[in-house]
This record gives C-alpha cells, sequence and structure tokens, in this order.
C-alpha cells in the first residue's frame, strides 16, 4: 500500500487513515444534518457547533496521534493521578456548591473530568499490564492493583452520580484486564458475583432516580408519562420511521418535541425517524468500519502488548459508548445518559472520542514504524 | 514459583496467543451486538413499523371539538334576545395542572385578575372535578388571549380558545324569560356522557327557556384536527368541520316591550305582563329585579352570590311562574261578571256607610267615610268593597268562584316552562278539601276583594284582563310556533261585558280609582281597575300597608286593556310591595304608552332612570363596584353557589304555597288611591309615599 502511493503530500499527512476519517467525517455530517432538522431547518445552535467541534478536535486527534510510544507510557500515571485528583476536587465543588456537579471551568471551557478518564483508564491498565512480568499474570498481583487503579476513580464517578460514565470507565479497563491474560475463571467469578451484587446494588446503592430508571426500562409502559416517557417516545420515534423514514424534516416526533434530548441523547430516535432503518444501518454501518474493520485490526497488528491491550482498551471504550446508546434509544437497556459518538450534539463526548481515534492513529503509526524497522 | 502441581511458565508467546484468542471473542461480541442492535431496529421499524406510526400520529394530532353556536332567541320581529358574540376566552382543566399555585399565579398576572376574580376561581377549581373545564376569563380582548397564547407551554392545563359565547343583549330584562346557560356540571354529564359538555366554552341550557329548548338550541359540534406539540401547543390546524349552528327559536315576545317593561319597573320589585288579545301571544313577561344571564355564564362568584342572596327583593325569584299573590281588587269585575250572570241588575245598589255589619261582624270598606248609594259601575270604578260584601252573600261563592275560574285564576296555562305556580280560586268544597272546615261567611267576603285564600300569578291577572277585553277564552302563547287556540266565545252575554268594561273605562277615565292611569293620547284610551292587597293583618302593620318595613306593605296590582274601544292590548302589573295599587299603574300607563307610542314612553322613563342610578345593567354593575369595594375577598364561600342559583331560579314546584302568612280571618281591605283631587299626592317616583288615608 505504501509503496503505491508516493505524492508530494507530505509523509506525516499521508499516513492518516483517511478512509477512517472520511468516515468519521460523513457520520458528523450525517448528525449535522440531523441536528439541523432537530433545531427546525437551522444550523444554529447545534449542527455549526457539531461540524466545529469535529474539525477542532479532528486537530486534537492527529496531535494525539504525533505522540510517541514512549511518551504515552511515561505519562500514563501522571494523567491518572491529575484525573483521579480533579474528580476528588470536582465532587468537594460539588459539596461546596451545594449540589452535584461533574465539570470544573476552566475559564475557557467546562472540563468534564469523568470524561477523560475513559480513555486515561484504559491507558493506565495496559501500562501495568505491559509492565507486569508474564509469569504473574496469574497471581493475585495481577488483579489487585488494577482493582485499585479502577476502584479509586470509579467510585468517584458514581458519587457524583454519573452511572454511565463509571460503567463506561470499568468496561474499558475490564477489557483490558481480560485482553492482559488473566485467568478467565476470574471472569466467570466476577460474573458470578456481579448477578449476586447488581440486585443489592439495585436496593442499596443506586439513588432513587437510577432504581426508577432501571426498574421503567424493565418496563417502560408503566410510567408512560414519567421515567417510561423517555423510552416509549424514543421507540415510537424509530418505530414510526419505518423502512425509509419520514423524510428530513419531517419528524413530528422530534419537531413537535414529543422526543426528549432530541439532540443528545436520543439523536439516533431523531434520526431514525427522518432516515428509516436506511439510516441506522448506515450509522451502524460506519461504526462497523471504524470499530470492528478499523480498531480491532489496529489493535491486533500492535507492534506490542502495550499498544495492543491500549488498542483493543480504546476499542471497546468507543464501543461501549455506541452499544449502549442505540441499545438505551432502542429500549435495549435502561436510561443512561451517554451519547452516540459523532451523532449526538456535545463537546465533551467528541473530544473523548477523538483522543480515543487519536490514540488508535498513534498505535497505528507505531506499527508502521516499527514494520519499517524490521 | 512452583508450588502448583504443574508449574507451568507464562511465557509472552503464550500471553499473545491468550490475546489473539481473546480479541476473536471480543469482537465476536461486537458483532453479535452490532446484529442484535440492527435486529431490534427492524423489528421496532418493519414489524411494529404500523403500531408505532399510529402512536406518533396519536401524538401528533389532536382531535379537539368546537363547541356548536347556540341557536338564537328572537322575538316576534326577528330581534335577538339570546345571540352569540365571538369571544376569546381561557379556560383550566383541573387534570392537566402540574404545579396549580404557579400556573394560576402566572395567569392571574397575564390577564390582570382582581383578588375576587382569582378566588372565584380558585373556588370553582376546588369543586370542578377532573376534566371540567373552568373559566378562568371570558370576553377576553385579543391582546390578553395572544398574551396567554404565547405563555401556553408553560401554563400546561391552560386553554386559549376563540370561539362563541352567550349574549344577552337586554342582560337583567329578560332573565327570567329565558333562563341562563352555565357549564355543564358533574350530574349533567353523569346524565349524558359526550364529550362535548366538558369541552372548554361549552354551554348548556340552565333554566328557562334555555334549558326547556336545549335540544334544538344546541346545534351539533364541529371537529378541528391540530397538529399539536408535547406541550400542548398547537402548532397548526390541519382540518376543521365546521359546527352546525343550533336552530333559532322564535318568541312571541316584544323585545323592546320586553326592555322597556324591565327598566320602567325600576328599583322596585316587580313583574308585568302583556299580551296580545287577538291571539294570546305574550309581548311582555317581565319579572324585576332579576339576575343578568350575561353574568351567569361562567358561574357564580361569592360576591355575586352575597349580592343575589343579600337583596329582600329576592332577584331569583321569578314572580310571574313563582310567585303567587292575593290579587286585591282586581278581581271585582269578573266578581260583578259574576253577579250579573246571576242575574244581579247592575243598577241596583247598596248605601256604603263605610262598612258592614254581617252576623255580629262588621266588615269595613276601604273608605271609612262610605260611598253613599252605590251600583254595579261605581262598585267597580270606585272600587267599593261594601257593594261586592253585600251582593256576594247574596248570590253565593260557588257562582263567584265558577266565574273566576273562567277568566283564567286558578288555571295552569300550557306554556315551555318546568314549573307554574297556579294558585287558589277557593270555594267551599276546595277548603273543606284542604282545611276540613266549612266555609265561613267572612271567606266569601275576603274571596269578593281578592283576599284570604285566593292566590293568583300576574300571567292569570293578565289573561283575565284579555279575557275581559275580548270576551273570549284567550289563551296565552309565548312560542311563535305554538298553535294559535282558537278564541272560543266566553259566553257571556254582551251586555254583561259592557257593563264591566264601562266601570273599567271610568276607572281610568273618569271618577275611577286611577286617574293618573290615562294615557297621554287624545284618541286612544285604557279601561282598567285597581288593586291593592294586604299581605299582614292591621294589627301588624298599624293597620297601613303603605308604610313601615317593605316586606309588610301591601302589593300593588293593575290590571288593564287598551284601546278601550277596540281593545288589542291586555296588561297586568304587580308592584311587590308597592304600598298601593299607585305603585303599579303609572308603570302599567308607560308600558301601554310604549305600544302606541315609543319615544313618548321613553321620554317618561329616561329621567327616572336618572334618578335611580340608569339601566338595570348599569345599576347592577355599581352594586357590584360597590359589594367588591366594601367585602373584597371576604364574602363567605358558598357551597354550591351554582346548584343554589339554580335551584333558586327554577323555583318551587307546582303551585308551592308563598312564603308569606295567608290570611284566613276577615281581610280588611286597604286605601284605594282616588282619583284626581281625592288621590294622594301624585309622585312621579314609582314608589309612592302615599300618606295615610284620611
Amino acid at each position: 500500500m505504501n509503496l503505491t502511493s508516493r505524492s508530494i503530500i507530505p509523509e506525516p499527512l499521508r499516513q492518516l487513515p483517511w478512509k477512517i476519517l472520511s468516515a468519521l467525517g460523513l457520520l458528523t455530517l450525517f448528525g449535522s444534518a440531523v441536528l439541523y432538522s432537530a433545531a427546525g431547518g437551522k444550523m444554529m445552535p447545534w449542527a455549526l457547533v457539531h461540524m466545529v467541534h469535529f474539525a477542532l478536535f479532528l486537530a486534537l486527534a492527529i496531535a494525539v496521534s504525533r505522540v510517541p510510544r514512549e511518551r504515552f507510557r511515561q505519562m500514563a500515571y501522571p494523567f491518572y493521578g491529575v484525573l483521579v485528583v480533579l474528580l476528588v476536587l470536582v465532587e468537594a465543588v460539588g459539596k461546596i456548591g451545594g449540589g452535584s456537579q461533574r465539570w470544573l471551568n476552566i475559564g475557557f471551557m467546562n472540563l468534564q473530568p469523568s470524561e477523560l478518564m475513559k480513555p486515561v483508564i484504559v491507558l493506565a491498565m495496559a501500562h501495568f499490564f505491559a509492565n507486569l512480568p508474564p509469569s504473574m499474570t496469574r497471581t493475585w498481583r495481577a488483579l489487585i492493583p488494577p482493582g485499585m487503579l479502577l476502584a479509586v476513580p470509579a467510585a468517584l464517578v458514581i458519587l457524583q452520580p454519573d452511572l454511565g460514565t463509571a460503567l463506561a470507565i470499568c468496561f474499558g479497563a475490564v477489557v483490558v484486564i481480560f485482553m492482559a491474560g488473566v485467568p478467565m475463571w476470574w471472569f466467570m467469578a466476577g460474573g458470578a458475583a456481579g448477578a449476586v451484587a447488581a440486585p443489592l446494588a439495585f436496593f442499596f446503592a443506586l439513588h432513587d432516580y437510577q432504581r426508577k430508571r432501571v426498574l421503567v426500562f424493565l418496563d417502560p409502559e408503566s410510567d408512560m408519562l414519567g421515567s417510561g416517557y423517555h423510552i416509549t417516545q424514543s421507540k415510537i420515534a424509530i418505530g414510526s420511521g419505518g423502512f425509509f423514514g419520514k423524510g428530513f424534516m419531517n419528524g413530528s416526533q422530534s419537531h413537535l418535541e414529543y422526543l426528549p434530548e432530541k439532540h443528545t441523547d436520543f439523536v439516533f430516535a431523531t434520526m431514525s425517524e427522518e432516515w428509516g432503518m436506511i439510516g441506522g444501518l448506515f450509522v451502524l454501518f460506519i461504526f462497523f468500519i471504524v470499530l470492528f474493520r478499523w480498531g480491532m485490526g489496529v489493535s491486533r497488528r500492535a507492534p506490542d502488548r502495550f499498544s495492543q491491550l491500549l488498542a483493543a482498551g480504546i476499542t471497546a471504550t468507543m464501543f461501549f459508548y455506541v452499544a449502549i446508546n442505540m441499545m438505551m434509544v432502542m429500549g435495549l437497556a435502561p436510561v443512561v445518559g451517554i451519547p452516540l459518538p459523532f451523532m449526538s450534539h456535545g463537546g465533551s463526548s467528541m473530544m473523548t472520542n477523538m483522543i480515543c481515534v487519536g490514540t488508535l492513529m498513534a498505535i497505528e503509526r507505531w506499527s508502521r514504524n516499527s514494520t519499517s524497522l524490521n | 514459583m512452583a508450588r502448583r502441581t504443574t508449574p507451568k511458565p507464562i511465557t509472552p508467546g503464550m500471553l499473545q496467543n491468550s490475546f489473539d484468542r481473546r480479541s476473536i471473542i471480543l469482537g465476536t461480541l461486537q458483532g453479535a451486538v452490532g446484529v442484535a442492535l440492527a435486529t431490534r431496529m427492524g423489528y421496532l421499524a418493519l414489524f411494529e413499523n404500523e403500531h408505532y406510526k399510529l402512536m406518533s400520529e396519536s401524538n401528533r394530532v389532536n382531535l379537539s371539538l368546537i363547541p356548536p353556536r347556540r341557536g338564537w332567541i328572537l322575538d316576534r320581529s326577528g330581534q335577538p334576545i339570546a345571540s352569540n358574540r365571538a369571544d376569546f376566552r381561557v379556560d383550566i382543566i383541573p387534570d392537566r395542572l402540574i404545579d396549580k399555585d404557579k400556573t394560576l399565579a402566572e395567569l392571574g398576572e397575564i390577564l390582570q385578575l382582581s383578588p375576587i376574580d382569582m378566588q372565584d376561581i380558585k373556588d370553582k377549581l376546588d369543586k370542578a372535578r377532573g376534566f371540567q373545564p373552568v373559566a378562568a376569563g371570558e370576553h377576553l380582548s385579543a391582546d390578553l388571549y395572544a398574551a396567554v397564547s404565547v405563555r401556553q407551554p408553560d401554563l400546561p392545563g391552560v386553554v386559549p380558545q376563540r370561539g362563541f359565547s352567550r349574549f344577552y343583549p337586554s342582560g337583567p330584562c329578560v332573565g327570567h324569560l329565558v333562563g341562563y346557560v352555565g357549564a355543564a356540571n358533574a350530574e349533567d354529564y353523569a346524565k349524558e356522557h359526550n364529550p362535548l359538555l366538558i369541552t372548554p366554552g361549552f354551554k348548556i341550557g340552565k333554566d328557562g327557556l334555555e334549558k326547556r329548548f336545549d335540544a334544538e338550541l344546541r346545534g351539533v359540534p364541529g371537529a378541528r384536527r391540530s397538529e399539536v406539540t408535547a406541550g400542548g401547543k398547537i402548532v397548526r390546524d390541519l382540518d376543521t368541520r365546521e359546527d352546525i349552528p343550533g336552530k333559532p327559536i322564535h318568541l312571541t315576545i316584544n323585545a323592546g316591550l320586553q326592555e322597556y317593561a324591565a327598566r320602567r319597573i325600576g328599583t322596585d320589585s316587580g313583574a308585568c305582563v302583556v299580551m296580545d288579545i287577538h291571539n294570546g301571544d305574550i309581548l311582555a313577561f317581565v319579572s324585576m329585579p332579576s339576575f343578568d344571564p350575561n353574568s351567569f355564564t361562567d358561574g357564580v362568584g361569592r360576591l355575586e352570590w352575597k349580592m343575589l342572596a343579600d337583596d329582600d327583593h329576592v332577584p331569583l325569584r321569578n314572580k310571574i311562574l313563582h310567585g303567587l299573590f292575593p290579587p286585591g281588587s282586581t278581581v271585582k269585575p269578573t266578581v260583578a261578571l259574576s253577579f250579573l250572570e246571576a242575574g244581579l241588575d247592575p243598577n241596583e245598589s247598596v248605601n256604603c256607610t263605610g262598612g258592614l255589619r254581617v252576623g255580629n261582624r262588621v266588615f269595613h270598606c276601604w273608605q271609612h267615610h262610605g260611598h253613599g248609594q252605590t251600583n254595579m259601575w261605581k262598585g267597580i270604578y270606585q272600587s267599593c268593597d261594601v257593594y261586592f260584601y253585600y251582593f256576594a252573600q247574596k248570590i253565593g261563592s260557588a257562582t263567584i268562584a265558577k266565574m273566576l275560574r273562567r277568566m283564567g285564576y286558578g288555571q295552569k296555562f300550557d306554556l315551555p316552562f318546568p314549573h307554574q305556580s297556579y294558585g287558589t280560586v277557593p270555594d267551599p268544597d276546595w277548603k273543606e278539601k284542604k282545611y276540613h272546615k266549612p266555609w265561613a261567611v267572612y271567606d266569601t267576603v275576603n274571596a269578593t276583594i281578592g283576599q284570604g285564600y285566593m292566590l293568583v300569578n300576574p300571567l292569570q291577572q293578565a289573561v283575565a284582563a284579555s279575557r275581559i277585553a275580548s270576551g273570549n277564552i284567550v289563551f296565552p302563547r309565548l312560542m311563535q310556533n305554538a298553535p294559535i287556540r282558537a278564541s272560543e266565545p266566553l259566553g257571556v252575554p254582551k251586555e254583561h261585558m259592557d257593563v264591566i268594561r264601562s266601570g273599567m273605562f271610568e276607572v281610568v277615565n273618569g271618577r275611577g280609582s286611577a286617574g293618573r292611569a290615562r294615557l297621554p293620547f287624545p284618541n286612544i284610551q285604557m279601561s282598567g281597575k285597581t288593586g291593592t292587597a294586604q299581605v299582614v293583618g292591621l294589627n301588624m302593620n298599624g293597620g297601613n300597608g303603605k308604610i313601615g318595613a317593605w316586606k309588610h306593605r301591601d302589593h300593588g296590582h293593575f290590571i288593564c286593556f287598551a284601546p278601550s274601544d277596540n281593545p288589542r292590548y291586555a296588561c297586568a302589573v304587580l308592584m311587590e310591595h308597592g304600598g298601593s295599587s299607585a305603585a303599579a299603574y303609572p308603570v302599567a300607563r308607560d308600558i301601554m304608552t310604549w305600544l302606541f307610542d315609543q319615544q313618548k314612553a321613553m321620554d317618561v322613563l329616561l329621567p327616572m332612570e336618572k334618578e335611580w342610578g340608569g339601566t338595570p345593567q348599569e345599576r347592577m354593575a355599581a352594586k357590584y363596584r360597590a359589594y367588591a369595594a366594601q367585602y373584597g375577598v371576604t364574602a363567605p364561600q358558598v357551597d354550591n353557589s351554582e346548584q343554589a342559583v339554580e335551584a333558586a331560579v327554577a323555583g318551587p314546584p307546582d303551585n308551592a304555597q308563598p312564603p308569606q302568612p295567608i290570611q284566613t280571618d276577615a281581610a280588611s281591605p286597604d286605601a284605594e288611591p282616588l282619583a284626581e283631587g281625592a288621590a294622594p299626592a301624585a309622585a312621579p317616583s314609582p314608589v309612592p309615599t302615599a300618606p295615610p288615608h284620611p
């Protein structure tokens, strides 16, 4: 491949995975079209900002992709440490402010440390397992330190309370632990323990509103005008769209405000109503290309254990966004506030996902460099 | 290191193998999730598509009923007595309220409601159930309506609407004639489970003709399909089916006369019925004071209720249909007819010395000085009681009662009202049945002068006047489509009629008791008969029914017909506790004048109205303002003011006895005013404060 495409374009630019970036650009443009319609045929306040976010954070992703592997490994624990401190700070500010809060105002933007924690926990985990001598992967030392590493931020995020993000953090970390080769029966045992803990957590750990969401998920019609409303209206939007959709700008569920959060968490429903199943399959197809083909492929081709684990974890984190969001809007998961990457309006999620994309691009670059060295 | 039975050193190669295996597991898992998502999407969008399409449509499209325009109520010439006017209104649906207090406060601010209005709305909301709309504002300006419409998304449960509302151009003047309309209450809805009843802005007839002809007047609702947001805001109308307005009903009433009569009664409590003697058409049907049906359409507030309840003139009572009054001397022409029929020579006379001894009792004439030689003519025009005492005993009460009934007294007429109090024409059989007591001499004496057990309503008096004027059995008629009952002759010889008609002519135009009732025309004369009826025994009021507590004063009556030479119109006026017939006949005179020359009649009325403080509508508005200033929001809450009003206006069941004590003892007639000169000082005021009679 590399041999054929010699041209005047400078090497670093030529090395970027343009197919993948075009696919993401296409998805973002499609997202902008949906947001344009959701705003009643206006570029503001969502569609234009969405595209600006994409451009801005694409630059960030390219910058990330240029970072050498050693710098990644060096920065893994310091980043992790800083984010834990920030999470504590968020909690403290929230307590002082007399309410729960998820972000810190750092002047030019609201920084949401829990959002950044999603890729950083994967980074820290990958770093840990890359350093762990292979012989220890089946001992307690392969479990207790990563367990601690995960427990602290997960607990802090649950306290915020932000169940969705905490689950995303856990999912990324657990995938890295799994891929690192710890014994399979630990996961079985963990799964069994989870099955026991889940009902306990449901009754003792969850907040009332979270418990209600779970109950409503199990039976949306039980609360048609309350929490079940979200799920029901979303299913109506998707179901009424049919195969070809109602047509651009013709979604009654979104335009008449029956659909809640039509521009953020439920943007997939907004899209499905107007573009139908065709649009839905298009979105699924893009994610298939980006995550399944590219993300997993990068992980398989990665030159070393750290890169492998990092790529797998990052892909899993992005997958978690997509899977949970789409399951939620289609009534297969409870309502947790998780946006759909590159479709939902919102800077934080775009930033996290672009950092993930940048990281994958970096790993791809490392593997290219190592092959060329060999 | 080698603690296990099979110590297996782990190499990076083994880890790489495990990674490869596990990434296949992870990939498979992701692929499976992807397939599951696509399947779910297909299930929702293809398999369940119809179902969700329907739900989406039912979200999007809101079907609302358009209340039909109510049929008009028209007078004999097609002039509206009740019509509809385009109206902006705001209703509250209790079940859709989320934060009642907040929404109410905001709405109050937008509509600039006074504390009294707010209190009334809260009262109504407390009583309303479910989806029963509560009117928060009617007859709003377009600006206020727009202000509410704009804010509607923030005001769940508030429904601004433009439509039509009932309008009674002359307000209180027709209250007791047509009744009123109002929002359906829970019982109405229980009777008729019609979604129209809980459509904001829809009104049903609550009383009178509005209630009786509700089915005809109601019409067929239209429907509007409109696109609505989740917040209930209407984005656009999709299609509309027009309503079919209710059918109009045509009355025999003359709207102008009705209004004039109501205004002319003034601040007093009075009733007036005017009839066309040719066909029985009721031209005016007035009971005042009345309620303003316009103000009842959106319910009855605390202050309004207090105003009505405090009024000792009982505005909610329909005096024509539910009031029963001793008719006093107005029955004398009829009694005289019975004398003639019994063969009495009208020239036969009796010497009135101011009283008549019957057995060991003396029955007084109202004229204590006596009338001297009195024949039938003089008995009528001077209203001499002794003349009637004397001959009534000779002829007997049965003959008299028969003639009274023939003239319409004690009769119930076929009119479209649910209840009619038709009173009593007493005779020995009746008394035996009712009181198990034998007929006494004083009973005859009382009946001949319209006192005692004798009770009539003003409609019967107008009918009697019509029958005397025409010599036919005239039946009253209110609906233009009601058949005219062929006027059979009464069967009274013309010579008899001529006698009493000339006596009644003399009452007004000669030496009679109502000289001031003369019509202001050189060529049109009116004939009539006065009546002053006692309501309490002599000793209770110091023997004078003209002064003292209002409710102890005598009732003033006047029956008449005009023109005397060729009768066309008959009229009965009652002034409840008016003091004497002098309160009644000037009113009758002006009402009759209106029929012949409206301008002349108005010229008399307007200066009086200036003194009274304006038209009935203006006076009610002023009174309301005074009440609002005095009581504000402190008026007590009425448990069920609307039902109370409904019950009060509907009146008692047929022929319930009046609240006043019935005089079963011998009545002593009160003074009739005399002709000019002898009459009490002629006052233009409708409330003559006649001095005690000499």
